[in-house]
C-alpha cells in the first residue's frame, strides 16, 4: 500500500512539475503548483503510517499555506490580467534585468 | 585657566559634548523642518529659512567656545591623551565609546570647530533650497569629523569615518553644480572602496586583540597596538614575482587604501577635483579644510604607528615618498593649466597634501611637525580660497578664470583678501605656508635629500600657477562689461575672512604655541615608529623584510 | 640659549640704542599698515547684505567707477587730475616713517663707532620656529655690514620716498603706492638685519613680493601684470636654490643662524663638496634676486613699474641683496674657491653681456635696467673673488649714482609725460628718440645726470671710479698667490680664468661708458624731437623731486671718499674696509693668504688702464653718435643685422619662452591634465577598469534576468537536479 501511494504521489508531482515548466497560462501553472503540493501531501500522509502522526499534522500546515497562497496568487493574477488583459506568462516580463 | 577648567570638570564632558551638540541641533532642525511646510524664497527675508541658519551658526559658535578649553588642556610638552572618556558601548563585541585627544588631534579638533562657523556664514546666502536638510547634514558631518579625531576605539573610529561620508555625499549631490551626481557618486565610491578594505583589517585586528577565552573582540587603541605588534608571521607569497607580502604589510596596505584615497595621494586623487568643483562652497571648504586631513591623520594616528615595520620598510617607504613627491609636482603642473579656478585649487591641494605625506614618511621630528603645520595651514588658506571663490561665484555665477580679469578695480577688498590668501598658499614667509613647508622640507632633507629637492621645485610651480590665476582674475585689463557691475564683499563676508587671515599671519609669525603643543605627540610618534621599525626589522626573518 | 643670552648681555652694545633695532623695520611696517588701510577704505564700496540677490541692480554703482575703470595706467589719459583724498596724510606718513628709521639707524651707527665691533650684536625678539632640532629665532643682527646696508636702504629709501611724493602725486592709487613702498623697505630691512638665513629669507621673499606688487602697480595693463608675475616666478627659481642651501646647512651643521654656521662651516673642510654645493645653491638664489645670468631676464621687464620703484627696488636696494648675501656668507664662500670662481665668472659674463644689450636700447629706463644688471655683475665679480669690501663698496656707490640716474630719468619721463598730457599726445614718453635737447628745459636734472654718468663710467674722483677700480684691482691681484688661482674651474686654471674675468670687466667698463654717454647725448643734447607743441610744456620737475636728486648728486660725487685707496690720499684711507673688517676681514684674508698690498706701480698701471678705457668709451660715443640725425620713434627705420639682435636682447626671452615656459605648459595641459589625469587615471583605470569590470558582471547577470518565469523554473529544476546529483554521486 505504501509503495503504491508513493508511486502515485511521484507521478502526480512529475505531472505538476512538467506542467509548471511547460505551460504558459498563469492559471494552469498555478493549478500545477497546487498539484505538486498535494502530491507532497500524499507522501506525508502515506509516510505517517510508518513515522507517526507528525506527517498528518504537516499536511494541515501545508494546506493552510496553500490556501493562503492561492488567495494571494489568484489576486495577483487577477491584478495582472486587469493590467495586461492576458495571463500568458510569455508576455509578462516586468522583472527583466 | 587650567584651574578653572578643572573646577568645572571640563575634561570629563568636553569631548562627548562636542559630539552631541551638533546631533542635538540637527534633530531640532529636522523637527522644525517637518513642522514648517512653507515654500519660502530661502532668502534672508524668509523667517522659516533663517531658523536653521541661525541654529547652526549658534551651535558651531558654541562648539568653538566649548572646544577652546582644549588649548589649555593640551599643554606644551604633554605626550599622552587628555580629556579621556571611556564607556562601554556594544558589550558583546567589546566595542567601547572611547574618546581622547593629544596634541595632534586637539589641534585638528580646534581647526574643525574654528572652520565650521565660517563655513556656515560662507554659505549664508548662496544656499536657498532645502535649508533644513542642508544644515542638519552639515551638523551631522561635523560630529562625524570630530569623532574621527577624538576616537580612541578603532571601531568607533570606523563608524565615525563612515558617518561623515553620507552627509558629504548628499551635500555634493543635492546642492552641487551641474555634474553633481557624477561627482558625488565618484566621491562616495572612491572613499568606500578604500574604507571597506580598512574594515576588514580593523575586524582582523579587533579579533586578534580580543580575549581568546570569551571570544569577545577588543577595539581599544592600546590593545590594538599591542595586537599589531605581534603581527602574523604568515602572509601572501607571490612566488611568481618573487615577492613575499608579510601579514603586517597586507594590513598596512588595507589601512593605506582607506587613507591614501582620502588624502588624496597621487593616483587616487581624481575624485577630488570633481568633488571640489561640483560641491557647494561649504562642501568644498569642509572637504579641503578638514576631510582631507582625516586621511593624513589616519596615517599619523593609525597606519604608520600600527605597522612601523611595514610602513617603514625601504620599498614601501620609498614608494610612498615617490608618490608624495609626484603628487607635489604633478598637482602643481596640472593646477597650472586648469581653466576652472576651483579645480586649480583642488589640484593645489593634491600638491600640498603630497607635502604632508613627504613629511610624515621622512620621519624626522621637524618634518612631522611640519606636516602637521601643513595640515592646519592648508585647512586655513585653502579653506579661505574656496570661501573667496564661493563669494565671487555668488555674484557672477562662473568659476572660469577667463570670465574675470581686472576686477581689482571693481572689488578692491576682494582682490586684497584673495592676494593675501593666495600668497599664504604659495608659502610666502610671514604666513603659515612658509613655516609649514619649510619645516617639512628642512626635516625631510635629512633623510631624503634628493626627493626633497625635487619637491622644493613645487615652490616655484606654486608661485607660477597661483600668480598666473591671480593675474587673470584680478589684474589685467577690465575687459568684460558685466564685471564692471560686480559688487564688493559685504561686512558678513569680510568679517568671516578676518579670523582666517588673522590665523594665517599668526601661524606664520608666531607658530610656537601650536608647535609646542604638538611637539610631545609628534616626538612620541617619531620615536615609536623608529623604535618599532628598527626592532622588528631585526627580528623578522630575512625574506620578510 | 643661556650662553647666547650671556654673550648678548656682555656685548658692548647691550643696553644701548641698538636694543631698539627692531624698530627700524617695524616703523616702515606701521607706515604700510596706515597707508594700506587708507588705500582700502578709500577704494572700498562694501557690497549688499545678500550678494546673490543684488546681482544685477548695481547700475548706479557702475557709474561710480565709470571714470577710473579705464585704468589709471601711466600713459593713459587721466583727465581729471585730482589728488587722492588722503594724499596729504599719505605724503607725510610714507616718507616720515623712513626718516625715523634712518634716524634710528644713524643713532645705532653712532653708538657702534665708539665700541668694539668684533662680535655681532644679536637682538633676539622671540622664538620663531622651534621644532625638533631646529630653532630659528626672530632675531636681528647689528654688525658693521648690516649697518652699512641699513643706512643705504633707509637713506636712499627716504630720498626716493620724497621723490615719489612729487612723481606719483596725480595717481589714483597714491596710498596703495606708498603702502607697497613702505612694506618693501620694511622687508628689505628685515633682509639686511636678519640674524639667520631663515629670517633673511623672510625679507628676501618679502621684497620679492613687494617688487611683484609694484611692478604690476598699474595692473590694468597686461604687460605690467605679466612683468610682475615674471619677476616673482624667476625670483622663486632663485629662492629654490636658497632653500636647498638652507636645507643643506641644517642637515650638516644643525644650525641656520649666521654665528652658528660661521662657527660650524670650517668643520666641513676647505674646498669640500659640501661647502661648494651650499655656495652654488646660495648663488642660484643670488642670481635670481640680483638678476645674473641666466636669471636676469626679469629685471628689464620690471621697468614696467613706476620709475621711483625702479630706482629703489630695481637699482639701489633689492637687487643688491644677492651681493649682500654673499658678503654675509663670506665665511662659507672663502672655503669654496670653485664656487667663488663661478660667482666671479658669472658676474663678469653678466657685466659684459648686459652692457652689450644696453648699447642698443631706446627706452631710457631699459638702458638703465641693463646697466644695473651689468653693474650688479661687477659687484659679483668683487664678492666672487673674495674682495667683499670692494663688492659692498660698489654696491653703496652704485646705490647713489644709479638711484640718481633712475630718479633723473623719472624726472625726464615726468616732464615728457606732462608735456604729452597737456597736448593730448599719445607717444612714448620713455623713448629717447622722442627726447633730445632736454638740457635747455631741465638744467638741474641735466647736470646731476652727467655727474652720475661720469660716476658709473669710472671717471676719477667720482664715486664709481673708486669702487670699480677696487674690484678690478682685486681681480688682478688674485691671479697669483691666492686660493682662487690654485684651483681649476671646469678644467681652466683659476689664474687664467681671473685674467679672463679681468678682461671682461674692462670690456664692460668700455661699453658702460659708451652706452651711458649715448643715453645722455640722445636725451639731453642735440635738437628736441618731442614735437613743437610739446616744447612749451617741457619744464623742470618740482623741488620735492629735484631736492633728492641734488642730495644723490653730492653722494655720487663724494661717495668714493668712503673707501679711498692708499694711492690717492684725499682723505681717510680705506674707511669702509676698516669698518667691515670684523665681518669679512678674515674671509678676505683667507682668500689672499693674509693682507698684502700690491706694488704701487702695478696699481697705478691698473688705474691708468681703467681710466683710459672709460675715457675712450666716452670719446667713442661723442665722436660716433650724432644726436642731430636721430628721428622720433614713429619715423625711425627698423634696425638690421646685429643691431636688431641687440635690440631684441639676443632673443633670450623668446628662447626661454620656447624652451621652458611653453613646453611646461604644453606638457601639463596635454600630457598630464588630459593625458594622465583624464585619460589614464579617470578614463582607463576608473571608468574602464574600475567601473567596467563590475559593469561587465552586471551585464552578464542581467542577461539571466529574462523576466520569463518559465525560464526561472527550468533553471530551478536544473539546479535542484545538479545539487541532488552532486550529493548523490560525490
Amino acid at each position: 500500500m505504501l509503495a503504491e501511494s508513493l508511486a502515485l504521489s511521484a507521478v502526480l508531482f512529475s505531472i505538476g512539475a512538467i506542467g509548471v515548466l511547460t505551460r504558459r497560462n498563469a492559471i494552469v501553472i498555478f493549478m500545477c503548483v497546487e498539484l505538486m503540493l498535494n502530491a507532497v501531501n500524499l507522501t506525508f500522509v502515506a509516510l505517517s503510517k510508518v513515522y507517526g502522526m507528525a506527517g498528518q499534522v504537516f499536511v494541515v500546515f501545508v494546506m493552510t499555506v496553500a490556501a493562503a497562497e492561492a488567495a494571494v496568487g489568484l489576486a495577483i493574477i487577477i491584478a495582472i490580467f486587469r493590467h495586461k488583459q492576458t495571463v500568458n506568462l510569455e508576455n509578462i516580463n516586468l522583472l527583466k534585468g | 585657566m587650567l584651574a578653572f577648567l578643572t573646577s568645572i570638570g571640563y575634561e570629563s564632558w568636553v569631548l562627548p559634548t562636542l559630539l552631541a551638540l551638533p546631533v542635538a541641533a540637527a534633530l531640532v532642525i529636522v523637527l522644525h523642518g517637518s513642522a514648517s511646510k512653507g515654500e519660502g524664497t530661502g532668502g534672508l527675508d524668509d523667517a522659516a529659512a533663517m531658523f536653521p541658519r541661525r541654529i547652526t551658526l549658534f551651535t558651531f559658535l558654541l562648539e568653538f567656545v566649548v572646544s577652546i578649553g582644549l588649548w589649555w588642556v593640551v599643554a606644551p610638552g604633554e605626550t599622552g591623551f587628555r580629556a579621556v572618556v571611556d564607556l562601554p558601548w556594544i558589550r558583546t563585541w567589546g566595542i567601547r565609546f572611547a574618546l581622547g585627544v593629544d596634541g595632534i588631534s586637539a589641534m585638528l579638533v580646534l581647526l574643525t570647530t574654528f572652520i565650521m562657523p565660517l563655513v556656515v556664514l560662507g554659505g549664508w546666502t548662496s544656499v536657498r533650497t532645502k535649508l533644513h536638510a542642508y544644515h542638519a547634514l552639515m551638523l551631522i558631518l561635523t560630529s562625524g569629523m570630530l569623532g574621527v579625531f577624538m576616537a580612541r576605539d578603532l571601531f568607533l573610529f570606523y563608524v565615525m569615518w563612515e558617518v561623515m561620508l553620507v552627509p558629504m555625499y548628499f551635500i555634493i549631490g543635492i546642492w552641487g553644480g551641474a555634474r553633481r551626481l557624477y561627482a558625488a557618486l565618484k566621491f562616495f565610491i572612491f572613499t568606500m572602496v578604500g574604507s571597506l578594505l580598512m574594515l576588514v583589517a580593523i575586524l582582523y585586528l579587533g579579533i586578534k586583540a580580543g580575549d581568546p577565552a570569551t571570544g569577545i573582540p577588543n577595539f581599544a587603541f592600546d590593545q590594538i597596538f599591542a595586537a599589531a605588534a605581534q603581527t602574523p608571521q604568515g602572509g601572501i607569497n607571490l612566488s611568481w614575482f618573487g615577492i613575499f607580502l608579510p601579514g603586517s604589510t597586507l594590513l598596512f596596505l588595507a589601512f593605506f587604501s582607506a587613507f591614501a584615497v582620502k588624502v588624496p595621494m597621487f593616483p587616487f586623487h581624481t575624485w577630488l577635483p570633481d568633488a571640489h568643483v561640483e560641491a557647494p562652497t561649504a562642501g568644498s571648504v569642509i572637504l579641503a579644510s578638514i576631510m582631507l586631513k582625516l586621511g593624513t591623520y589616519g596615517f599619523i594616528r593609525l597606519a604608520i604607528p600600527l605597522f612601523p615595520t611595514a610602513a617603514m620598510s625601504p620599498g614601501m617607504r620609498t614608494g610612498i615618498i615617490i608618490l608624495a613627491v609626484i603628487g607635489v609636482i604633478y598637482g602643481s603642473l596640472v593646477a597650472m593649466v586648469q581653466p576652472d579656478f576651483k579645480k586649480l585649487v583642488a589640484y593645489s591641494s593634491v600638491a600640498h597634501l603630497g607635502m604632508v605625506m613627504l613629511g610624515l614618511f621622512a620621519l624626522t621630528r621637524e618634518s612631522v611637525q611640519g606636516a602637521m603645520m601643513v595640515m592646519i595651514g592648508h585647512g586655513l588658506s585653502t579653506g579661505a580660497l574656496f570661501l573667496l571663490i564661493g563669494m565671487i561665484y555668488e555674484r557672477k555665477h562662473s568659476r572660469e578664470i577667463a570670465a574675470y580679469g581686472g576686477i581689482a578695480k571693481v572689488v578692491p577688498v576682494f582682490a586684497t583678501l584673495l592676494t593675501i590668501v593666495a600668497l599664504s598658499s604659495i608659502g610666502l614667509p610671514g604666513t603659515n605656508g612658509f613655516v609649514s613647508e619649510f619645516l617639512v622640507m628642512v626635516g625631510s632633507f635629512k633623510t631624503y635629500p634628493y626627493m626633497t629637492t625635487i619637491s622644493a621645485l613645487g615652490v616655484i610651480l606654486a608661485a607660477a600657477y597661483l600668480l598666473w590665476a591671480l593675474q587673470r582674475i584680478i589684474y589685467n585689463p577690465l575687459d568684460k562689461r558685466d564685471n564692471e557691475h560686480l559688487t564688493d564683499l559685504n561686512w558678513r563676508e569680510i568679517g568671516l575672512l578676518v579670523p582666517v587671515l588673522f590665523a594665517i599671519l599668526w601661524l606664520g609669525l608666531y607658530p610656537k604655541p601650536v608647535l609646542a603643543r604638538m611637539e610631545g605627540a609628534t616626538t612620541s610618534f617619531v620615536r615609536r615608529v623608529e623604535a618599532g621599525a628598527s626592532q622588528r626589522a631585526a627580528s623578522l626573518p630575512r625574506g620578510a623584510r | 640659549m643661556l650662553l647666547q643670552e650671556a654673550t648678548r648681555l656682555s656685548h658692548p652694545l647691550s643696553g644701548s640704542i641698538a636694543e631698539w633695532v627692531w624698530l627700524i623695520p617695524l616703523l616702515p611696517f606701521i607706515g604700510f599698515l596706515i597707508n594700506g588701510w587708507l588705500s582700502i577704505t578709500s577704494a572700498a564700496h562694501v557690497g549688499p547684505k545678500d550678494p546673490s540677490a543684488a546681482g544685477h541692480d548695481a547700475a548706479g554703482h557702475a557709474d561710480d567707477h565709470g571714470h577710473d575703470s579705464g585704468g589709471g595706467a601711466h600713459g593713459d589719459d587721466h583727465h581729471a587730475v585730482v589728488r587722492h583724498r588722503y594724499a596729504g596724510i599719505v605724503s607725510v606718513v610714507g616718507p616720515a616713517v623712513l626718516l625715523l628709521s634712518f634716524g634710528l639707524a644713524v643713532a645705532i651707527f653712532m653708538a657702534m663707532l665708539g665700541v668694539s665691533r668684533e662680535a655681532p650684536f644679536v637682538r633676539t625678539l622671540f622664538s620663531w620656529i622651534p621644532a625638533g632640532d631646529l630653532h630659528v629665532d626672530a632675531a636681528l643682527q647689528v654688525d658693521p655690514l648690516s649697518m652699512v646696508m641699513t643706512l643705504v636702504v633707509t637713506g636712499v629709501g627716504t630720498l626716493i620716498h620724497l621723490f615719489s611724493v612729487g612723481y606719483m602725486q596725480d595717481d589714483p592709487g597714491y596710498p596703495r603706492y606708498f603702502a607697497y613702498l613702505n612694506l618693501f623697505v620694511s622687508f628689505m630691512l628685515v633682509l639686511v638685519l636678519g640674524a639667520s638665513y631663515p629670517v633673511l629669507f623672510v625679507g628676501w621673499e618679502g621684497v620679492g613680493l613687494c617688487s611683484y606688487l609694484l611692478i604690476g602697480f598699474w595692473f590694468t595693463d597686461k604687460a605690467n601684470a605679466d612683468a610682475g608675475k615674471k619677476a616673482f616666478i624667476v625670483n622663486r627659481i632663485g629662492d629654490f636654490g636658497f632653500l636647498i642651501a638652507m636645507f643643506l646647512m641644517f642637515a650638516n651643521f644643525g644650525v641656520l643662524d649666521f654665528v652658528g654656521v660661521s662657527a660650524a662651516a670650517p668643520g666641513a673642510g676647505f674646498n669640500s663638496a659640501l661647502v661648494t654645493t651650499i655656495c652654488l645653491f646660495l648663488f642660484l638664489g643670488c642670481a635670481g634676486k640680483s638678476a645674473q645670468i641666466p636669471l636676469y631676464v626679469w629685471l628689464p621687464d620690471a621697468m614696467a613699474g613706476p620709475t621711483p620703484v625702479s630706482a629703489l627696488i630695481h637699482a639701489a636696494t633689492m637687487v643688491t641683496a644677492g651681493v649682500y648675501l654673499i658678503a654675509r656668507s663670506a665665511f662659507l664662500f672663502s672655503l669654496a674657491p670653485v664656487a667663488q670662481l663661478t660667482v666671479a665668472f658669472v658676474g663678469g659674463l653678466t657685466a659684459l653681456f648686459a652692457a652689450t644689450i644696453g648699447l642698443k636700447q631706446w627706452d631710457i629706463k631699459k638702458v638703465l635696467a641693463y646697466s644695473t644688471v651689468s653693474q650688479l655683475g661687477y659687484m659679483f665679480v668683487g664678492v666672487g673673488v673674495g674682495a667683499y669690501t670692494a663688492g659692498i663698496f660698489h654696491l653703496v656707490t652704485h646705490a647713489f649714482f644709479k638711484a640718481l640716474l633712475f630718479l633723473g630719468s623719472g624726472s625726464v619721463i615726468f616732464a615728457m609725460h606732462r608735456a604729452y598730457h597737456a597736448t593730448h599726445n599719445h607717444d612714448d614718453a620713455q623713448d629717447m628718440r622722442n627726447m633730445g635737447g632736454l638740457r635747455r628745459y631741465m638744467p638741474v636734472t641735466f647736470i646731476l645726470m652727467w655727474i652720475a654718468t661720469l660716476a658709473i663710467a669710472g671717471i676719477p674722483v667720482f664715486a664709481g671710479f673708486f669702487s670699480k677700480d677696487e674690484i678690478l684691482g682685486a681681480v688682478f691681484a688674485r691671479t697669483h698667490e691666492s686660493t682662487l688661482s690654485e684651483v681649476s674651474w671646469l678644467g681652466i686654471p683659476g689664474g687664467s680664468l681671473l685674467y679672463l674675468i679681468y678682461a671682461m670687466g674692462l670690456a664692460a667698463a668700455l661699453l658702460t661708458a659708451i652706452y651711458m654717454t649715448r643715453m645722455m647725448l640722445y636725451t639731453f643734447h642735440g635738437p628736441n624731437r618731442s614735437g613743437e607743441k610739446e616744447q612749451s610744456h617741457l619744464a623742470e620737475a618740482p623741488w620735492i623731486m629735484t631736492g633728492p636728486l641734488v642730495v644723490l648728486g653730492v653722494l655720487s660725487l663724494f661717495g668714493g671718499w668712503l673707501n679711498l685707496p692708499a694711492l690717492l690720499p684725499l682723505g681717510p684711507v680705506g674707511a669702509l674696509e676698516h669698518w667691515l673688517e670684523p665681518v669679512v676681514g678674515s674671509a678676505t684674508n683667507a682668500v689672499t693668504r693674509g693682507p698684502h698690498e700690491p706694488a704701487h706701480s702695478t696699481e697705478l698701471a691698473l688705474i691708468g688702464a681703467a681710466v683710459a678705457i672709460a675715457a675712450l668709451g666716452i670719446i667713442i660715443a661723442l665722436v660716433r653718435l650724432k644726436p642731430d640725425r636721430l628721428v622720433p620713434k614713429a619715423q625711425a627705420p627698423e634696425e638690421q643685422g646685429f643691431e636688431r639682435v641687440l635690440l631684441h636682447k639676443y632673443y633670450v626671452d623668446e628662447l626661454y619662452d620656447r624652451v621652458i615656459v611653453r613646453p611646461t605648459v604644453w606638457i601639463s595641459r596635454n600630457v598630464l591634465a588630459t593625458g594622465v589625469d583624464e585619460g589614464i587615471i579617470d578614463k582607463l583605470l576608473v571608468t574602464w577598469v574600475g567601473a567596467g569590470i563590475p559593469r561587465l558582471f552586471g551585464w552578464f547577470g542581467s542577461r539571466l534576468q529574462s523576466g520569463q518565469v518559465g525560464t526561472y523554473a527550468w533553471v530551478l529544476l536544473i539546479g535542484v537536479i545538479a545539487v541532488l546529483g552532486a550529493f548523490t554521486f560525490r
